[in-house]
């Protein structure tokens, strides 16, 4: 059914692409757009800035959202900042470059057109956020202050203290609040979308569980967005918030729509590391640390003096030994899979041997306490909040975790999914970032898309369905669909098993970050897809959600949650073998350099995988979309 | 290493919005290094394991960020640990053998949805009344046309890192959300780009506030309970300012 | 297409008032909570400005029974001979009950709005307070305290309804000693002035607030003058029963029947 997937990315030369094309797309008047209803799922950065810019167009917009308003989304959690090519440092920065330096920190495995056309849109973003009133920080001239971010050679990262995210996500929501109060968003909150209807080739709308009432209902419309985020959680211990999943993109995979590069997840190498097993999530220390503290281990692993104790010698500075030129400021990548292999050897460091330590020492020497404290006070009290150790006494201990996922449902140049009528935005995509995503580029990739790509694409789809009425709610497909869910849901309850649903989640976690995390390899990978198939049969028989559905039921909700996260487990992992090369987040041990470097075999594997769902039983078919590379020339990094 | 804690937990149990509630006893044994929150994940590890309902609770980013989580421990909205959500509280501020009483916020505008979960959408009609800048997608100029003071864009980010949680109102004695609205109208009134807009926002915002929740009279008790410490001088900047939208001449309105 | 709608949520909050038919300015003001308080720190500036007025008058009590009295008559014969007699001190009873009232009427508005926005919200488990301190919990209270006691004040010294047989219109010295020498009355007195210096403990920090006047540079300020003004009014207004009972301010000082010698 799927044959060659087509980018549709627009010809003519990178930089006109994106201005060629908004031209040449059709539009929709004005009078006509209150004629089409546009289905929103999600209301984080990329949710809400679509969901508001729709509806100042003039099309009636549905947003849902399972938080119980969207200021909750997990976009508010993003401290560091957000990227755009406004060169206000005159320090060289330009469109141009921030596309190379994104092409580049992806590996090499993303979509040149719509990297360029991210990057050209940035600059907007940022006026965009200060006229909304978002406090991004200032100079004493009272104009916007940079950061350089995440290894950067231009300081092009814009901040609000450590809270962009939520600054960002603030505005976006505010201009949302305004559409909702004008009556041209209407917002369904504590409302989770459980399936996807397709009727007659096109996403014709979805059907969703009201979380407090447990009312399942149907919701038709014109086009549907989803911008419901990454599936991090997947290894169950993860930065990301308690609640994201990877849910409403997953159903709407088992209703056609493909699932581009799993196996393409980020770990973020400074979290604090896991104290017990009642641990619940993994808290993130900006990267920022590395800038002034040391990353060691002790020699011997066996050596159980405490930090201070330990003498130089019996140090092993190990990012600075192995790579003199960059230290402790090796990209993400490469300093998780050196704390992974430190650990591995029994040299990891606190109570569990799970960690790294992190040292001021030296710096607080040079600098002095006061100079160190103003830098990170609010990182410092954070982490002696959680361990309950002064990073001023004691070494701070670090540890890398699952952070954010560059994969997700595959989309063209409109980020229309191959399901004609179904839009992708933010994480919840395959997106920009390639193999790797660099820091800030998120938070701009999720409001790219939201108040400057989709408003603009999805008026293409739209003006062909002029004069259409969509599809009605009680049609067939809706039906059916209703009748699915609520039988699941019912399932559910009558299994009546031990164990709760969060002992499943732990237990596919630990498969996952053992097999499928930082450093993967062929029996590891086949050893995980089997593993997990039986942990997902088990849990089917035997998990236990108690209460009723009639009522707000946490269980309830995460059960089905995890039953996703099971089979999607698998097919990342399955996605992870089948792409026999490493590159940026994805580090197969067979394929690396002499030096531990990640080695990309560009003849081979320089394309998207995507993948079909084919049912329960059968296994997905991986389908590819080529890369072509007209830009930029493809090189391997190297940190030496 | 690390201390083993056994406490015993009061915690309050309601089936539904509108159903009697009752406070039901757990005794727990945990460790020192276990969140406020992870604590209750366990209690619920073995509700669930006794065939009992898991106690209803809401959290999300578990960072202090996201405003989500909250309850009233021991008589105080996020407990009596100044500048701390819920969730950012840990086990180890906590001595063996004490007694903790849980309970959720309390409002009449936050019904009780279940348990210890409440409804707090009466704050997004506050927002939905005038918490914005009017500008449409793409209608923005460059943003450094308007330079900001540093001071001003400080004390703007000052208000508007409210985390949008309701403990104010909890905490309140008079179920006021002054302390809420003052750091949403402020954060905007403060800063340049928000002039415009200016006495509408605090005429509508607060007229909204005044539909759901009740009146200041100055008790202070919000500034304690917020995690975020959002300052007591936010409400008397939004009473100056709602009282001067009421006399301004709004064709004038653009001097201050 | 949509079934649900925000508003329509199941558990989405009631509002707990309607928003009421605008009035006119500046009527609209004192429909909302924000205007009342207003109004009530306004009126409550007055009223501190009287009380404080009033205790420094007072103060003549030490000085003897003629003085008082001529100040009496001084306060008849505001205005001079510009004005009738006791009409300027007639405009400023007015405007005194006039802010009276309205502090009354508000106090009134904002408690019921208070109460109704905690109804049926109350705590299972008794609250612990941090900040608000029993000065600010016990506004309404020690408010009417101070309401009956100006009543009863002015049925005692003004109408003379406490002593009919022994009390003398225009010989102020010699009713104010009468009274405060009885315990019961003052008692009365001292029990009322210690709930009206909490009041204004309280109150005259909290009016900044409802007036915005605020200035993080003077902040502390603005809790050092309530408290000194409480302070002083409370020794003014303590003092004067404490030193009728002490005999210092005596009604034997004075002769009842003595008609009052004013030279003018
Ligand atoms: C700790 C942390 C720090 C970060 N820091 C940065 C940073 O400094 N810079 C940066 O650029 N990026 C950062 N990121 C990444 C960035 O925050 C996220 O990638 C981005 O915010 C994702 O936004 P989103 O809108 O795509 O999805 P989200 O913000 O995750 O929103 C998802 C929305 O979808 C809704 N939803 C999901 N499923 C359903 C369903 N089934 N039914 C109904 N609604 C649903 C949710 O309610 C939510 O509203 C960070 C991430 C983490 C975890
Ligand atoms: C006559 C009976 C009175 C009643 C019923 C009354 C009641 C109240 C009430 C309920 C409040 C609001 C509580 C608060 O804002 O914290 C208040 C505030 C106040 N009262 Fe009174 N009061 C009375 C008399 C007085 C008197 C005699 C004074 C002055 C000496 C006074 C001065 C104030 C002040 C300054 C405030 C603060 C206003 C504000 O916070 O904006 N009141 N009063
Ligand atoms: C111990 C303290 C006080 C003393 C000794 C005192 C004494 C007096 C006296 C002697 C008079 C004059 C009676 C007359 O007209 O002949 C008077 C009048 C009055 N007092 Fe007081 N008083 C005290 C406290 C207060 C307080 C606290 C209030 C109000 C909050 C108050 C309100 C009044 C009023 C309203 C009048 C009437 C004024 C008028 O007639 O115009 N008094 N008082
Ligand atoms: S002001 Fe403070 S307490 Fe109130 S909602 Fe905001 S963060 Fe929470
Ligand atoms: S506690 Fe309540 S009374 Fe005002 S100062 Fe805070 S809102
Ligand atoms: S869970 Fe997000 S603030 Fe506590």
């Amino acid at each position: 059914m799927i044959g060659e997937l087509d980018p549709r990315a627009p010809a003519g030369p990178l930089d006109e692409k994106w201005t060629n094309h908004k031209f040449n797309m059709k539009l929709v008047n004005p009078n006509n757009k209150r004629r089409f209803t546009v289905i929103v799922v999600g209301s984080g950065l990329a949710g809400a800035s679509a969901a508001a810019s729709l509806g100042e167009l003039g099309y009636n917009v549905e947003l849902f959202t399972f938080h119980d308003t969207p200021r909750r989304a997990h976009s508010i959690a993003a401290q560091g900042g957000i990227n755009a090519a406004k060169n206000y440092q005159n320090d060289g920065d330009s469109v141009q470059r921030l596309f190379y330096d994104t092409i580049k920190g992806g590996d090499y495995r993303s979509r040149e057109a719509n990297v360029f056309r991210l990057a050209e849109v940035s600059v907007n973003i940022i006026d965009q956020a200060v006229a909304q009133g978002v406090p991004l920080a200032r100079e004493y001239g009272g104009l916007l202050d940079n950061r350089s971010f995440g290894g950067a050679q231009v300081s092009r990262t814009f901040y609000a203290r450590g809270q962009t995210g939520q600054q960002l996500l603030l505005g976006a929501y505010s201009a949302l609040m305004r559409q909702v109060h004008l009556g041209k968003v209407n917002m369904h909150v504590r409302s989770e979308m459980l399936d996807l209807v397709v009727a007659d080739g096109r996403a014709a709308g979805i059907v969703v569980r009201d979380l407090i009432t447990g009312d399942i209902t149907a919701h038709s419309g014109h086009a549907v967005v989803l911008a419901t985020g990454g599936y991090g959680n997947v290894y169950f211990l993860s930065t990301n918030a308690m609640m994201s999943n990877v849910t409403a993109a997953w159903r709407a995979h088992r209703r056609g729509a493909l699932f581009a590069n799993p196996c393409y997840t980020q770990i973020h190498p400074t979290c604090i590391p896991a104290s017990d097993d009642f641990q619940s999530k993994l808290t993130l220390m900006s990267e920022s640390l590395r800038n002034d503290g040391r990353i060691w281990v002790p020699k011997n692993p066996d050596d159980t003096r405490p930090p201070d104790q330990i003498p130089e010698q019996d140090r092993d500075y190990y990012l600075e030994r192995k790579y003199p030129a960059f230290g402790n400021l090796v990209p993400r990548d490469v300093a998780s899979r050196n704390a992974k292999t430190v650990v591995d050897q029994g040299r990891g460091v606190g109570p569990l041997k799970n960690g790294v330590y992190l040292d001021f020492a030296d710096a607080i020497a040079r600098d002095g306490r006061a100079a160190i404290e103003d830098r990170y006070d609010n990182l410092l009290q954070m982490y002696e909040r959680i361990t309950g150790e002064d990073p001023f006494k004691m070494p701070m201990r670090i540890y890398p975790a699952i952070h954010y996922t560059m994969g997700g449902l595959w989309v063209d140049y409109n980020l229309m999914s191959n399901v004609p009528g179904l839009y992708v935005m933010g994480e919840a995509n395959f997106s920009d970032h390639g193999a790797n995503r660099l820091g800030a580029s998120a938070l701009m990739q999720g409001l790219a898309d939201g108040y400057f790509v989709l408003p603009y694409t999805i008026g293409d789809y739209l003006a062909g369905q002029l004069g259409k009425q969509p599809v009605p709610n009680d049609a067939p497909e809706f039906k059916s669909a209703l009748a699915n869910v609520a039988d699941q849901t019912k399932q559910w309850l009558s299994v009546k098993g031990t164990k709760s649903v969060d002992h499943y989640h732990r237990e596919l976690g630990k498969i996952m970050w053992e097999y499928v995390g930082m450093a993967r390899n062929k029996v590891g990978l086949e050893k995980a897809m089997s593993e997990i198939a039986a942990l997902h049969g088990e849990f089917r028989k035997n998990v236990r959600v108690l209460g009723s559905a009639e009522t707000l039921n946490q269980s309830l909700e995460k059960v089905g949650r995890v039953d996703d996260f099971f089979q999607l487990g698998h097919l990342l992992a399955r996605d992870a073998l089948e792409r026999e090369e490493s590159c940026g987040g994805h580090f197969r041990e067979e394929h690396q350099t002499e030096e531990g470097e990640a080695a990309r075999d560009d003849d081979q594997f320089a394309h998207v995988a995507a993948w079909e769902w084919t049912g329960e039983e059968t296994p997905e078919i991986r389908h590819r979309e080529e890369l072509a590379f007209e830009n930029v020339k493809l090189a391997q990094r190297s940190y030496k | 290493m690390s201390k083993h804690l056994n406490l015993t937990l009061k915690v309050w149990r309601q089936d539904g919005r509108d159903q009697a509630g009752r406070f039901e006893t757990y005794p727990i044994g945990i460790s020192e290094d276990a969140s406020f929150l992870e604590m209750l994940d366990v209690v619920n590890e073995h509700l669930i394991a006794d065939g009992k309902e898991p106690i209803t609770f809401e959290s999300d980013c578990r960072e202090g960020i996201c405003g989500t989580c909250g309850f009233i421990i021991n008589g105080i909205p996020h407990g009596k640990e100044k500048g701390t959500a819920t969730c950012q509280l840990h086990m180890r501020k906590f001595s063996d053998g004490e007694h903790i009483t849980i309970e959720p916020f309390r409002a009449a505008s936050f019904p009780v949805i279940r348990d210890l979960a409440v409804d707090r959408s009466a704050l997004d009609r506050i927002i939905e009344a005038g918490g914005y800048i009017t500008v449409n997608s793409g209608a923005a100029p460059d943003a450094n046309l308007i330079p900001v003071p540093k001071e001003t864009a400080d004390a703007a980010m000052d208000a508007a890192a409210c985390i949008g949680c309701g403990a104010c109102v909890a905490a309140c004695p008079n179920s006021a959300a002054q302390l809420f609205t003052s750091a949403k109208v402020e954060h905007l009134n403060l800063l340049p780009q928000g002039q415009a807009e200016r006495w509408s926002r605090v005429e509508n915002m607060v007229e909204t506030m005044e539909m759901y929740f009740g009146s200041c009279t100055n008790h202070g008790e919000c500034h304690e309970a917020c995690p975020k410490e959002i300052s007591l001088d936010f409400i008397a900047y939004l009473n100056r300012d709602f009282m001067k939208s009421k006399i301004k001449n709004r064709k004038l309105a653009g001097q201050r | 297409m949509s079934q649900t709608m925000t508003r329509s949520q199941p558990g989405g909050a009631a509002p707990i008032r309607k928003s009421p038919r605008r009035l006119p300015f500046p009527l609209n003001i004192y429909q909302t909570a924000v205007g009342k308080k207003w109004v009530m720190a306004i009126t409550g500036i007055g009223i501190i400005g009287f009380v404080l007025a009033h205790m420094i008058g007072n103060l003549h009590l030490y000085e003897g029974p003629r003085q008082v009295n001529e100040y009496g008559e001084a306060l008849r014969d505001l205005g001079g001979h510009l004005a009738p007699r006791t009409l300027v001190l007639w405009v400023m009873r007015l405007g005194l009950i006039g802010m009276f009232i309205l502090h009354i009427h508000s106090a009134y508005g904002l408690t019921r709005m208070n109460m109704a926005a905690n109804a049926g919200a109350k705590h299972e488990e008794k609250r612990d307070y941090v900040a608000a301190n029993f000065a600010s919990r016990t506004m309404r209270w020690t408010g009417v305290i101070i309401g009956l006691f100006v009543v009863f004040h002015l049925a005692d010294l003004t109408w003379g309804k406490t002593h009919p047989g022994t009390y003398v219109r225009g010989n102020v010295y010699y009713n104010a000693a009468n009274s405060l020498q009885t315990w019961p009355i003052a008692l009365i007195y001292i029990f009322a002035n210690i709930a009206l210096a909490f009041h204004i403990y309280h109150g005259a920090w909290s009016m900044f607030q409802s007036l915005g006047i605020n200035n993080p540079k003077y902040n502390q300020l603005r809790r050092m003058f309530a408290t000194g003004l409480a302070g002083l009014i409370l020794v003014g207004n303590l003092s004067f029963p404490i030193m009728a009972l002490s005999g210092v301010i005596d009604k034997d000082n004075v002769a009842p029947n003595a008609t009052v010698e004013v030279d003018r």
